[in-house]
């Protein structure tokens, strides 16, 4: 006699079954394994919105604070790096930030709440260094532009609204944080407008 | 098309390495006794706890720090701050206890059917020495969580070697790796906990195992199922195909392969075990005080001593041996044979009958001390010492070792009852 | 063999209680589910306690949203003000100093609950009295010498003992029968004991706030495992008719 089992209905039904309900089981069992790789209540708490004088940032000048980890670029624009801004879109991968880069509320040509005021993660889109802010010598790299982020890694470029050039490995423009202008001279980067 | 393909890749391996035959010889064509009582499901059920201390731990070592400034601390992060961390925590302390819950009722089982016996000594001694390794895996992970509990219980243990004669004092000194526990024992102890001892402990049950196949299963009868060839008529002859290896040599009776009739019923057992499990880990997991005691939430202080320290419960008819000795050198002497005398138990039984059910009067009885001796002794290993107490400990310290004395003496020439043939008849 | 075991079983409560303390304890009778007792006793743990105590593995941020309490409602009222909502519930009282004023640093009491256990906070903090040797005036009968004032005076007011005298074999006992508050404080013998109790409830909770959610999803397993142990028995029975016959 064989070991093959008697496959009658009843005994093909019971099998699938439990098997069935023993994945369902094995399954629920993997939650809390799976769950316990999120970020934790003390990484939350470490990436938890931050507040950003601008007030004191001179024209032209870029301060960084750290968000989630990351750092996140206050930049105040000059009036002629904003005039800037129109000036180059042929050179552009994407100038009118079709892509979901940002909230909605920064999906314009500045891609600013603020035109003065620039927020944005300092992470390339390429492989994730931290681009270098050239406010005077970005001229050398991308003719008749004059300020702008260069990274050093692999030599990607972007304007002063973050968006990427054409011709460098990183394919899209930098990140824009959820912010909000919690009055006139702070910025609350980490949460939307409401959303708090 | 696809069942074409599946039997290509199986014929594949195959050529290559035997996973087939493999299969066909541990699990599909494994002949398994057809009289396991529920006795039999500890082994299955040990074997889970140990996956389930295995990947728990390893989930729990991602969050954990083992430093005697951030351990404490980082217990709490786990059970509060990671997602879903308690319940991992949970089911690994819990796992702890079932864990030994488990191991006692399948040493148990050995114990009545004499399933130590020739010829099956080696599975024994393996398993012992998985008790063993179990015992130190526990005690090291004891430490780790760094609160009351965890250090003061160390401290009394590791001094424990400090009874050896000359050499004690510089021992205890080089377990710690400091005056005191501290800091540097905590991590050599979190790195013999996670590393170390499973990998041993993964091994033996590996050995253990292989031991047990070599040989087959005993069973509540104690009856061999593999009888000379050619002795059994045909029609009497189980009636399942099982590898050549088995019933090339042997007459198989009374049997069925260990797939898929024995894994069928191990689910069963497994869903009956994790019933009892998630109810601790949902509803008790404290378990009284006895799973997690209540002076452990509070952080390691080594300046003062709980007011009463008892070890885990699994440590405590062993502890209670310890205690009942008011000697120092002598005590330790009979703690430690207390629990290595359990490994010669094949030799210290000369019957040539196994189960209990076919055995002499005196030998139920004696089994059945010694049963109360070691229960009574965990109980009392977990109160404070009293002379009443420690008066009974002595009593039950003496019967527990008069187990083996007696079971040398009488097995020789015990008056059993006639054992029959065949499970079956 | 069964009977051994019934036998073990039977033993294990006696064991529990072989354990108990010594001092007879008011049963605490909290209810983790109860919002507005767990919020009550969060704020009289944030003003009365948390100045001295710690609560040090639990976040303000993590008891704003079990006990459905408005982060900024949180913030404002119930944290130091260069503290964020994700905090841990720390002070900045200095170990050191807090050593030399109190005896000990003050213990964090995060995990109190599950130290010394629901009944024995429930009757402590309501067992100060009056007691002019102390060095702060006051003693404890479930804490004896206990090295803390009795923070809650200003809501239980001035907790007399009352002593019964009795002469066994000539010599004075004195025996404290009961504590009874002179009424100066803000709240009844009845308020203040529900006080306490919310405060108890909020500490059970904190030392361990998964509680809820651990029943309730222990419920959910263990239905699930019911189930499943229902099918894996009626195809072990299915597969051993081969065995049976």
């Amino acid at each position: 006699m064989s070991n093959a089992p008697v496959n009658t209905g009843r005994r093909m039904f019971l099998t699938a079954t439990t098997a069935v309900v023993g994945a369902v089981g094995a399954a629920g069992v993997a939650v809390p394994f799976i769950k316990s790789w999120n970020p934790s209540a003390k990484a939350k708490a470490a990436g938890a919105p931050v507040e950003v004088d601008v007030s004191k940032i001179e024209p032209g000048q870029l301060i960084r604070v750290e968000w989630q980890g990351k750092p996140v670029w206050v930049v105040s624009r000059t009036d002629a790096a904003m005039k800037d801004l129109a000036a180059h879109d042929d050179k552009l991968r994407d100038p009118n930030s079709e892509e979901p880069q940002q909230p909605d509320y920064a999906t314009n040509p500045a891609r600013s709440i603020r035109p003065d005021i620039f927020v944005a993660v300092g992470i390339c889109t390429h492989l994730g260094c931290s681009p270098t802010y050239l406010p005077d010598g970005f001229g050398e790299l991308v003719e008749g532009v004059k300020s702008g982020f260069f990274c050093p890694c692999h030599g990607s470029k972007f304007d002063m609204a973050g968006r990427v050039f054409q011709n460098v490995p990183a394919p899209l423009n930098l990140v824009i944080p959820p912010y909000h202008f919690k009055d006139d001279n702070t910025v609350l980067v980490g949460v939307s407008e409401g959303d708090a | 098309m696809i069942k074409g393909l599946v039997t290509g890749v199986i014929d594949w391996v195959d050529a290559r390495i035997p996973m087939t035959d493999t299969w066909n010889k541990h699990l599909a064509q494994y002949p398994t006794p057809i009289n396991f009582n529920f006795w039999y499901f500890f082994g299955s059920l040990a074997m889970l706890v140990l996956v389930n201390q295995i990947l728990t731990g390893i989930w729990l070592t991602m969050n954990y720090n083992p430093s005697a400034e951030g351990a404490f601390a980082s217990i709490e992060y786990i059970m509060r701050d990671v997602e879903y961390g308690w319940l991992l925590r949970y089911m690994h302390s819990t796992g702890a206890s079932f864990f030994f819950i488990v191991v006692y009722l399948h040493m148990f089982r050995g114990l009545i059917y004499g399933s130590y016996q020739k010829p099956r000594e080696l599975i024994w001694v393996f398993g012992m020495l998985i008790f063993l390794v179990l015992m130190a895996e526990a005690f090291m992970g004891y430490l780790l969580p760094w609160g009351q509990m965890s250090f003061w219980g160390a401290q009394v243990i590791i001094s424990l070697f400090g009874a050896i004669p000359i050499i004690g004092d510089d021992l205890t000194q080089w377990i710690r790796g400091d005056f005191v526990i501290s800091g540097a024992t905590l991590t050599r102890f979190f790195a013999l906990h996670v590393v170390a001892l499973p990998l041993v402990l993964v091994v033996l049950v590996f050995l253990h195992i292989v031991a047990l196949h070599e040989v087959g299963s005993n069973n509540p009868e104690g009856i061999e199922i593999k009888k000379k060839k050619g002795s059994v008529p045909e029609s009497e002859l189980s009636p399942f195909k099982y590898h050549k290896q088995f019933s090339g040599k042997k007459d198989i009776v009374d049997a069925a392969p260990f797939f898929p009739y024995f894994v069928v019923k191990d689910v069963v057992g497994v869903a009956v075990f994790l019933f009892l499990f998630a109810g601790v880990i949902f509803f008790w997991p404290e378990g009284g005080g006895y799973f997690l005691e209540p002076p452990n939430f509070e952080p390691a202080n080594g300046l003062k001593t709980p007011a009463h320290i008892a070890p885990v419960w699994y440590y405590t008819p062993f502890y209670a041996i310890l205690r009942a000795i008011p000697d120092k050198l002598i005590g330790v002497i009979v703690f430690g044979s207390s629990v290595l005398i359990l490994v010669f138990l094949p030799w210290f039984d000369r019957c040539k009958v196994r189960s209990i059910r076919y055995r002499s009067t005196l030998h139920k009885l004696n089994i059945t001390q010694f049963t109360i001796c070691f229960i009574v002794l965990g109980i009392l290993g977990a109160l404070p010492a009293t002379p009443l107490y420690t008066l009974i400990s002595q009593i039950c310290s003496f019967g527990y070792f008069a187990f083996f004395a007696l079971l040398f003496i009488y097995s020789k020439n015990e008056k059993c009852k006639p054992v029959p043939e065949r499970i079956t008849k | 063999m069964k009977k051994l075991l019934i036998t073990l079983f039977a033993l294990l409560p006696s064991l529990v209680f072989a354990a108990g303390p010594s001092i007879p304890l008011d049963k605490a009778n909290y209810d983790l589910t109860d919002k507005a007792s767990l919020q009550n006793g969060a704020k009289l743990f944030i003003n009365y306690c948390l100045g001295c105590h710690t609560m040090g593995y639990q976040r303000y941020e993590r008891v704003a949203n079990d006990l459905d309490i408005p982060d900024d409602l949180m913030l404002d009222n119930l944290m130091f003000t260069d503290q964020k909502i994700g905090d841990l519930m720390t002070n900045s009282m200095h170990k050191k100093q807090a050593s030399k004023w109190f005896g000990a640093a003050p213990p964090d009491l995060t995990l109190v609950a599950r130290v010394r256990g629901a009944d024995w906070l429930y009757t402590y903090l309501r067992s100060f009295y009056a007691d002019p040797r102390r060095p702060f005036g006051v003693n404890n009968t479930v804490f004896p010498d206990v090295g803390m004032p009795h923070v809650l005076e200003e809501l239980q007011g001035v907790p007399n003992a009352v002593f019964e005298t009795e002469m066994v074999d000539g010599v004075e006992h004195k025996t404290l029968v009961s504590i009874e508050a002179d009424g100066s404080g803000e709240l009844s013998k009845d308020e203040y004991n529900q006080a306490v109790l919310d405060m108890v409830n909020f500490l059970v909770y904190s030392g361990e706030p998964m509680r809820v959610e651990r029943e309730r999803l222990g419920i959910f397993v263990l239905g699930f495992i019911f189930i499943f142990f229902i099918i894996a028995y009626l195809l072990k029975k299915e597969f051993w008719r081969d065995v049976h016959h």
